[in-house]
């Protein structure tokens, strides 16, 4: 009798994680609606964002949205190869350790302080290098990508470390070098894993809200440089979600988030489903 | 040059490379640290703990309404993810396994740890505060109990797989019903690496901005009721950052600082926890 509750409860409990992401995906829907049924395709074609006039077209949300993630994987991606390399193959078991452990931590620094450090620290010196506002692509990209670097490098460096050592061994015995190893043998093996790290990576990227929404400055026009203030889907939300007056204007936020739950869905499912379940395959 | 010595060259170039972005990386890494560390501890005085937010200029303000606000929301979201997520994790190590049902569920469910916050505070603002007509405290420990839920469950997974068989079946060899395994056998045998998920599930929350800020909202008053918006100190941390007051931006420094070492401090227990029981098997 009680087990049976127990397992009624348990299971329960274990749909309830399908039932919230599909009613996350239901409500989303609903309420973007009534802005579907305005603007159509116009929605996400249309930059033209002025609630004043009950016009809203998110072309230029998405877009920031788009290439600040750009920005920061250009960045990112490099550097984040370069630490995981270093800590598979370079480093020292100690300062392996130490620097593995640090790397860790500061991915579960809260994005919120990436952003504030981005906007008193960052924002100044690229207003110094290149004029202007110093709020705009430019610093969302950096600072996205020096948020996302310990989660990248990590993951990439988990990747890495699935290389058998018997397959390092024979390569080095053939009187390979350590970078013969790296690219010849260690990145052809766990090419699919790296490469669903970085789109892991890639996912949360797009869904970043606080690490951006302080430097990139929320105006809502196509910008013509990445020097320019813009915007991005979680930007908008975030400062304009509890500002919305009329429900035109609700429902084309609550569009902003469904669009924003799409992309990352999209991104995280390819990474998870195909790179590394291929990944897990292989090794 | 011959091709052994462009091997060897090309070798240390490489390796060099590699070494100077691993360098980068950190230096970037630690001057968010420094300046936090910094700005934090210069900001840090008793005034915090004891007064609540004022209008800036008054000297006599502090985080106390934040600090509660914070405790509470998260007390909230722990009482509503941790169960649900720990019953959930039972569920797929002990009863669905394999099934289809079960890895469809860690599918889902690891999307979902990865998914935008943000939409999660609109999904919830949808559903609870549009037809409570105002911001809650509800509203928000709701937001931030769904995004615990997968943490907890994936971890609870985890660590109930590595009990090993041989104990559960000596329990049902003396007789006991399965809920009775489960909770005498397989919890305590994994309840070390149940206590770690716990803490990276609050450290995780803990640290979420985005779906506070139409859920919870924020409030620069103390309160203790749930109904009303609840000042958090992530939030706080926004709305001072982005003051133009001196003397707020401060107060967001040490906010920062606080919030910071609160999360890291969870996230070395946890693995102190995981490496204490290791030690002793």
């Amino acid at each position: 009798m009680i087990d049976k509750i127990y397992f009624n409860t348990a299971r329960l409990s274990a749909l309830f994680v399908l039932v919230i992401v599909a009613w996350i995906f239901v409500v989303l829907f609903n309420h973007s609606l009534e802005a579907m049924h305005t603007f159509g395709l116009d929605f996400i074609t249309k930059d033209e964002w002025a609630p004043n006039l009950d016009k809203f077209g998110a072309y230029a949300a998405i877009l920031g949205s788009i290439i600040s993630t750009f920005l920061a994987m250009l960045l990112a991606v490099p550097i984040a190869i370069g630490v995981a390399i270093f800590l598979s193959e370079i480093a020292h078991d100690k300062i392996k350790g130490f620097f593995g452990v640090s790397v860790e931590l500061l991915a579960a620094i809260p994005s919120v302080i990436y952003g504030m450090w981005g906007l008193f620290f960052f924002v100044p010196i690229i207003r110094d290098i290149f004029g202007g506002l110093g709020i705009g692509l430019l610093a969302a990209g950096i600072v996205l990508a020096i948020m996302i670097l310990p989660f990248m490098a990590a993951v990439t460096r988990d990747a890495m470390n699935t290389t058998p050592d018997i397959l390092k061994e024979s390569a080095y015995a053939l009187g390979g070098t350590q970078w013969d190893v790296i690219k010849d043998i260690i990145i052809p093996y766990a090419k699919a894993g790296i490469i669903g790290s970085l789109i892991l990576a890639l996912g949360r990227a797009i869904g970043e809200t606080m690490a951006v929404t302080f430097v990139m400055g929320n105006v809502h026009h196509v910008p013509k440089s990445i020097l320019d203030p813009t915007t991005s889907i979680p930007v908008t939300l975030a400062n304009e979600f509890s500002e919305a007056d009329s429900s035109l204007y609700f429902s084309s936020l609550f569009g902003l988030a469904l669009t924003l739950l799409i992309m990352s869905f999209v991104v995280i499912a390819v990474a998870k489903f195909y790179f590394l379940r291929k990944a897990r395959k292989t090794s | 040059m011959t091709a052994v010595q462009k091997r060897v060259f090309i070798n240390k170039v490489a390796l060099t490379l590699s070494t100077l972005s691993a360098l980068i990386a950190l230096g970037f890494l630690f001057w968010i640290l420094g300046v936090l560390v910094m700005k934090g501890i210069s900001a840090l005085n008793w005034n915090i703990f004891i007064f609540d937010g004022a209008p800036p200029g008054n000297p006599e303000s502090g985080l106390k309404h934040a600090l509660v606000g914070q405790a509470i929301l998260i007390g909230m979201a722990t009482a509503i993810g941790v169960p649900l997520g720990i019953l959930a994790g039972t569920y797929l190590s002990e009863y669905g396994k394999n099934s289809k049902l079960a890895h469809t569920i860690r599918d889902i469910s690891d999307i979902m740890m990865s998914a935008p916050s943000i939409v999660i505070g609109a999904f919830v603002y949808a559903i609870v505060v549009m037809p409570m007509g105002h911001f809650s405290a509800w509203a928000g420990a709701i937001a931030l109990g769904i995004i615990m839920i997968p943490v907890i469950l994936r971890t609870t997974d985890d660590m109930l797989q590595l009990v090993p068989g041989e104990l559960r079946e000596a329990a049902f060899a003396l007789g006991a019903p399965k809920y009775k395994v489960i909770l005498s056998v397989v919890y305590r045998g994994a309840k070390a690496g149940i206590l770690t998920g716990v803490l990276l599930g609050i450290a995780r929350v803990g640290g979420e901005t985005a779906p506070l800020l139409f859920t919870s909202f924020n409030d620069n008053f103390f309160t203790t009721d749930l109904n009303e918006a609840m000042p958090s100190l992530t939030v706080t941390i926004f709305n001072y950052a982005t003051s133009p007051y001196e003397d707020w931006q401060q107060l967001g420094w040490a906010a920062a600082f606080i919030l910071s070492m609160f999360i890291l401090g969870l996230n070395i227990l946890g693995r102190l926890i995981l490496l204490a029981t290791k030690k002793r098997k």
